[in-house]
């Protein structure tokens, strides 16, 4: 398995090492393939068995006042709920953001990764690398290890000299710039609620507010999606979080319970 | 048996690498070259060997582009111009490429500079055998800049320089008379520097002027002739007016 220590070379290449002169378009792409005489079916069969469901729920949208991000919390594998209290918004660095859906190895540390490049790049540079840079640079990681089981499905959401930005990177090798994206098992719900309540000319609390309400609308009806709902929000200054609430409380605060007449129901039965 | 991995480039027992040396004589052989910036305008001009009389010489361009806001110059051996000149203009689109930006020029300037230190460092190889000045517009700021790197793999940010032939002449000259200018005026001092080492006319010299809304463009022989017949005016008017008020006295 290729291990990406490209963080201190200047360049990525896509496949094999450079030659001394650094001459990336020279050297062809070669590694070991299993013994096998259906390598596509076996390489199908193979990603399937590995292939997390990407059981979930973020989202991110670009409004007035910057990016809004918001993701449940909880880790599931399979029927078996591992953990209420995962941290899908990574913190590249203060000014970016990225969530977390797919593998949470290979997202903590293909984001831990690109803060590193993102750095090298502000050292070699003077500046800031921009929201489009940093995607491209995390989606060309990705696009090189195609193929060989890694499993991501994020957003890169910053600040930069541009104004807000907001790219989708996966593992596939895609990558779309866009207004409004959702990723995870829980998806369409949140597409849903998101959707229908979006303006452009939202406050920063409506913002947030929409973002977590359609967190709490995908866990309501997801089964792989739960525990807590983060807010955070990119601004011309960085990121700040905003809220973090668990889902529970949230739905009896969306839907309080109104008390019931079950003790007039009960005496009616007995004088039957 | 390939026998490459002999480094050429070694040091002395004074600390010196006589290879980076001599690429550096034969940079001082080749055509003289100057650049000069200016506050909206970078000017190169180039001193052109007049070419025989069945040569092409459109072929014969010294001043290249490397990218739309990026423009390049250089003395030295013109073979290695070519092959770091290729590689130049690959990363320009590579860099465009991984991160959707154009290039700085600082940028640029630093891979130039950097593969020419590499092949000070390799095996089998020689140095570089050219200086080359670098000119262009920061594409975010749209602010100018000149740079210039060497065959050792230094480099540096200038406000006006020359290479080549007679470059330290030219850089006096430009010590005693650059001053920040803009537009025209940046023109006729990049040509004034050169013609202080070339003999007058259009066709010994090759300019070309980049801005920020034109990129780069060659200028005719025939705008060069006229700028150099402005610019000997000037200086035969200079000439007179030292000699004329001593006789009133």
């Amino acid at each position: 398995m290729k291990f990406d220590t490209s963080g201190l070379e200047s360049a990525t290449p896509a496949f094999g090492a450079p030659s001394l002169l650094g001459d990336e378009f020279s050297a062809a792409p070669s590694f070991p393939v299993p013994n096998t005489t259906d390598f596509d079916g076996f390489q199908k069969e193979a990603i399937q068995m590995v292939k997390p469901a990407k059981g979930t729920t973020t989202l991110a949208f670009i409004f007035q006042g910057g990016v809004m991000v918001a993701a449940d919390s909880r880790a599931s594998m399979g029927g078996y709920i591992s953990s209420q209290s995962v941290k899908k918004i990574i913190e590249i660095n203060p000014y970016m953001l990225g969530t977390m859906a797919g593998g949470a190895a290979d997202c903590q540390f293909w984001h831990r990764n690109l803060g590193i490049k993102c750095r090298l790049h502000e050292l070699a540079n003077k500046r800031r690398i921009s929201v489009t840079g940093a995607s491209k640079l995390l989606a060309n990681i990705l696009y090189s290890y195609r193929g060989m089981g890694l499993s991501v499905g994020t957003m890169i959401a910053g600040w930069d000299e541009t104004g807000p930005g907001l790219y989708y990177v996966d593992s596939e090798g895609g990558r779309l710039k866009g207004m409004r994206f959702s990723v995870g098992s829980g998806s369409p719900y949140a597409y849903g609620v998101l959707d229908n309540g979006y303006r452009y000319d939202m406050s920063v609390e409506e913002a947030a507010e929409l973002a977590r309400r359609a967190i709490y609308h995908a866990t309501f009806r997801d089964g792989a999606s739960g525990g807590v709902a983060s807010v955070y929000h990119v601004g011309p200054e960085g990121w700040t979080k905003l809220s973090g609430d668990d889902v529970g409380e949230l739905h009896y605060h969306y839907y309080p319970v109104t008390p019931s007449t079950v003790e007039q129901e009960m005496a009616e039965v007995a004088g039957a | 048996m390939a026998r490459y991995d002999r480094a050429i480039t070694v040091f002395s027992p004074d600390g010196h690498l006589f290879q980076v040396e001599y690429a550096l004589e034969a940079v001082r052989k080749g055509n003289a070259a100057v650049g000069v910036r200016g506050t909206d305008i970078v000017v190169l001009g180039v001193e052109k060997k007049s070419t025989a009389k069945l040569q092409d010489s459109r072929s014969v361009r010294k001043i290249v582009n490397l990218d739309d806001h990026i423009a390049l110059a250089c003395a030295g051996l013109k073979a290695d111009a070519r092959v770091l000149i290729n590689k130049a203009r690959i990363e320009c689109q590579s860099h465009r490429l991984t991160v959707e930006d154009p290039v700085t020029v600082e940028y640029i300037t630093r891979y130039i500079a950097g593969l020419q230190q590499k092949y000070t460092q390799s095996g089998g190889v020689r140095p570089f055998g050219l200086s080359t000045l670098i000119v262009g517009f920061d594409p975010h700021t749209g602010v100018p800049s000149l740079y210039q790197t060497d065959p050792s793999g230094t480099f540096s940010a200038w406000k006006a320089n020359a290479t080549g032939r007679n470059s330290n002449s030219i850089r006096e000259f430009l010590e005693k008379n650059y001053k920040e200018t803009s537009g025209q005026e940046t023109i006729k001092l990049a040509i004034r520097a050169l013609l202080e080492v070339v003999e007058s006319g259009g066709k010994n010299i090759e300019v070309a002027v980049m801005t920020k809304e034109h990129g780069l463009r060659q200028l005719e022989e025939a705008e060069i002739d006229v700028i150099a017949a402005e610019i000997e005016a000037e200086k035969a008017a200079a000439e007179a007016a030292k000699k004329g008020p001593p006789k009133e006295t």
